[in-house]
């Protein structure tokens, strides 16, 4: 039995994979851990809509999941805040280097030249 | 009234002190030493202000700050419960409390909020990370974000983690990059993150007070070369400086917000300390420093109980 994070993670891939949304059913038969229970599935789907990172519409009788964002989006979120422009001003994360642009970056980049020469 | 006036004179002096030394260049030479300093400068300014305002308006009791608070609040129940009078109180000394304890209240709430958002910011990151970053057996214990950026980050907590992208990978070579990891391990270790976080706040709160705009980055620059000084213990430091080279030349077309002319500043400046360090600070100096920033500490909860 997989963790649950690794759960998550295998779902998210799924979804991500198909065009369409998906019910809890229709996860479950393209997981690759044959063995896991339904409700396990539903459990995973239900912390990852809680989380925000699915919607779900209503189906007849069941649930279709899909993902609130492709999974290019996330990354592009995620960099957003790895280079600190988000412009919030937060201090979730510590940044090795910020990146410069125009003649500021011309400065570096000719000390750079200058170092690797050395 | 002497409580009050030194109270005032102390919160002058830290403001004072703080503007000079968001120019100085000394901290750079021993930036640990610094860090503490600057600390010590904003816990004294923050209580020796809410102080001097309070010590002024609970003069009348005689019994200093802390208890002049306690006896206040005593005769505010009694008079609340219709006995007694509330003690003795003209404009200006009502003025000063309430000035004093919103003041108090301010401070207090900007530092929680500002603790909650960042939370808040870094648990959804961890969750996003959990689902989409991988791991590289290349480059054990680092977070792997597939993206042709450049990017390397610690995001701190309990369990704090590594990121790089995919684009650092291929810009760095193989020693630069472990400069890189053996910076951002200088901020898992030192929790970098929680000595900025106050700065954060005040700036966050009073965006338009240059002073603590100032001071944000002077913290945030000596943060990065505490780092700095720790990862070049383990790693060459004309390769963590080639690193901070490409870094900063590598976003193309990527204009983060704000201040845009310190950063190149700031990369100049920590590359030249990596390349040609000038010598540390001497010993008595920074010992020196640290008690500065020690006595300075205690001071104002001093002054807080002093009668008078």
């Amino acid at each position: 039995m997989k963790g649950l994070g690794e759960l998550e993670r295998s779902i998210m891939d799924i979804l991500w994979a198909q065009d369409a949304p998906l019910t809890a059913r229709e996860v479950g038969r393209l997981i690759a851990d044959r063995d896991l229970a339904p409700t396990t599935v539903m459990t995973v789907l239900d912390r990852l809509t809680r989380k925000g990172f699915l919607t779900r519409t209503r189906d007849g009788r069941a649930w279709r999941y899909e993902p609130g964002a492709s999974r290019d989006a996330y990354v592009a979120e995620l960099m957003l805040e790895a280079l600190d422009m988000t412009g919030d001003r937060s201090a979730a994360l510590t940044r090795f280097a910020q990146t410069v642009s125009g003649s500021e970056a011309d400065i570096l980049r000719k000390a750079l030249t200058e170092l690797e020469e050395e | 009234m002497i409580a009050a006036a030194v109270l005032t004179a102390l919160a002058m002096a830290c403001a004072l002190g703080a503007w000079r030394l968001t120019f100085a260049r000394w901290p750079w030479r021993t930036p640990r030493a610094a860090i503490l300093l600057w600390q010590s400068l904003g816990v004294t300014w923050g209580l020796a202000s809410v102080g001097a305002l309070l010590a002024y308006a609970l003069e009348p009791y005689r019994r200093g700050v802390l208890y002049g608070l306690h006896a206040f609040a005593q005769s505010a129940v009694s008079f609340g419960m219709g006995h007694g009078l509330l003690q003795p109180y003209d404009l200006p000394r009502v003025t000063a409390l309430v000035a004093g304890l919103s003041l108090l209240a301010v401070l207090i709430v900007v530092l929680l909020a500002a603790g909650f958002q960042t939370l808040r910011a870094r648990r959804r990151h961890r969750a996003l990370l959990s689902l989409i970053a991988h791991d590289d057996p290349g480059v054990p214990g680092v977070r792997i974000l597939d993206h042709p950026g450049a990017a390397a980050y610690c995001l701190p907590g309990l369990r704090s983690e590594v990121v790089v992208s995919a684009g650092t990978l291929s810009l760095l070579s193989r020693d630069e990059l472990a400069a890189v990891l053996a910076h951002e391990a200088a901020h898992v270790r030192e929790r970098h993150d929680l000595v900025l976080l106050p700065f954060t706040a005040l700036n966050w709160a009073m965006p338009w007070l240059s002073v603590v705009r100032d001071a944000h980055s002077s913290v945030a620059l000596l943060v990065e070369m505490a780092a700095d000084d720790h990862a070049r213990r383990y790693c060459s430091p004309r390769r963590l400086a080639t690193a901070l080279l490409r870094f900063g030349t590598a976003g193309a077309g990527a204009v983060p917000n704000g201040a845009l002319g310190a950063t190149s500043e700031h990369v100049m400046a920590r590359v030249n300390r990596l390349v040609k360090p000038g010598a540390t600070l001497p010993r008595r100096f920074r010992y020196g420093l640290v008690t500065f920033s020690v006595l300075l500490s205690a001071s104002a909860p001093l002054l807080w109980i002093y009668p008078g």
